[in-house]
């Protein structure tokens, strides 16, 4: 289930060159979706169209930029932070992001050991499906749909936490959050030192999507982002 | 039901395996059936809950082997049939061999940006007061229901705590069933590790689960 992956030929799009014969190297799913839109169109169910536009909606409107400025608003303004507690749906509104799975939303933070008292490490996972706050977000990884992240993150989280190159303190308080009903979870993470007076825009550069899902951490000032080549 | 989409727990399936520079799609087909599932659902013939149990009763080596977007597109399959929407003839032959049945009118494309802003919203009033406390301690129910259920396996039968209350929401083991949204109170209950996993949890574990009120008893 984790990575499965088709054929490398579709990775370059090659099902969009119009050779008809490359047709029949498509995986047999592709060729079931390929054959179920046909139908739906057909019989008028489905405007293709409409198809295009959610996809171009969440490739290029809606993604973990939209969470990254909630948290970035959030570490920079008490009073957008208190908002956030009380409200957090209305407060990430205000931003402009509302909508399909971000219905209800919730956020939780992270906080560092004050005085003696654990600091606290939330993760969010969905055991039973996928569910995923889109609205700020996007679309969810697809290590977060799949099996082992799903298995682990409630027994495991230092486990997972592992799997992503992340060690916490063991006297760290581990809070996993399980989506099960419509609430929708958006972590807020320890704000990195050394940002002190940053604008939000250079703080929402800190701001990464699996550190609002709790399987990393913000960056530091001067780190590279996961996946940036050296 | 207990099936294969009750994840939480299960063991044997290797470390959480993230990307570099992930893709938001894979393939082409993942755009299409994101879209065809959306866009189906916006006919009006079936809920969300509806939907996801069509997708938990997937035979489990089926489930476990499939990716989420061939779970969907499964699902989906299964759901056009029964409600008389696309035959599996016609998915064989690949082209429509009966009328269409009349449904709520398709998601236009231009409609989508508000469709998609506007949601779904899941919460509904109820004029009963909520039966449990914030600070109050429950306990699950022990029940293996054969229809759709919320309350996963792994916390059944357990002691928590009700942290917050989230409101009166939509009731997924009717709503998947035809039965009715029968709105309930949800609660965050926390559960300990060591109530969940035994003497070898993480001491520093806790876990919130939102949780219906039907699945709560005092304790």
């Amino acid at each position: 289930m984790q990575n499965r992956h088709e054929d490398p030929h579709q990775h370059h799009g090659h099902d969009h060159h119009g050779h008809e014969a490359e047709g029949s190297a498509l995986p047999e799913i592709a060729l079931r979706v390929k054959a179920l839109e046909s139908i739906l169109v057909e019989k008028g169910y489905v405007d293709p169209a409409a198809i295009d536009a959610i996809v171009e909606t969440y490739e290029t409107k809606v993604g973990p930029r939209n969470g990254a400025r909630v948290v970035a608003k959030a570490w920079s303004d008490p009073a957008y932070l208190s908002r956030l507690r009380t409200d957090a749906t209305a407060a990430i509104a205000e931003l402009g992001f509302t909508g399909r799975q971000g219905e209800h939303m919730r956020v939780v933070e992270n906080t560092p050991p004050v005085s003696g008292k654990p600091g606290r490490h939330n993760l969010v996972v969905c055991t039973l499906c996928s569910c995923y706050p889109w609205s700020v977000l996007g679309l969810p990884p697809i290590w977060y749909k799949a099996a082992p992240y799903r298995a682990k993150a409630v027994i495991d989280p230092r486990g997972v936490l592992a799997d992503f190159g992340v060690t916490l303190p063991k006297a760290t308080e581990i809070r996993v959050w399980d989506s099960t009903a419509e609430l929708r979870y958006l972590v807020l993470p320890l704000r990195p030192a050394g940002t002190e007076g940053w604008s939000e825009d250079r703080l929402a550069d800190l701001v990464t999507r699996d550190s609002m899902i709790g399987t990393g951490l913000a960056l530091t000032p001067g780190a590279r982002r996961p996946g940036e080549a050296a | 039901m207990n099936g294969a989409q009750d994840l939480g727990g299960m063991m044997g399936f290797g470390p959480v395996m993230p990307e570099q520079n992930e893709p938001i799609f894979h393939a082409e087909w993942e755009k299409r059936a994101l879209g065809i599932t959306l866009c189906c659902g916006a006919l009006g013939e079936w809920n969300i809950d509806v939907s996801r149990h069509a997708r938990e009763t997937l035979h489990p080596a089926d489930y476990l082997s499939s990716s989420y977007y061939e779970i969907w597109t499964k699902a989906l399959v299964k759901l056009l049939a029964s409600r008389g929407l696309v035959s599996p003839e016609e998915l064989v032959a690949g082209r429509s061999l009966v009328p269409p049945k009349a449904t709520r009118p398709p998601l236009h494309v231009a409609d989508v940006p508000a469709r998609l802003k506007a949601g779904g919203p899941c919460d509904r009033p109820l004029d009963r007061a909520p039966r449990f406390q914030i600070g109050d301690r429950v306990r699950t129910i022990n029940f293996h229901p054969t229809t759709h259920t919320r309350l996963p396996r792994y916390a059944r039968d357990k002691l928590g705590v009700i942290e917050a209350r989230q409101g009166s929401f939509v009731f997924p083991d009717t709503n998947a069933h035809g039965k009715g949204e029968d709105p309930q109170w949800i609660y965050s209950v926390v559960f300990k590790g060591t109530e969940l996993w035994g003497a070898d949890s993480d001491p520093m574990l806790s876990v919130a689960i939102d949780l219906w009120e039907p699945y709560l008893e005092p304790a």
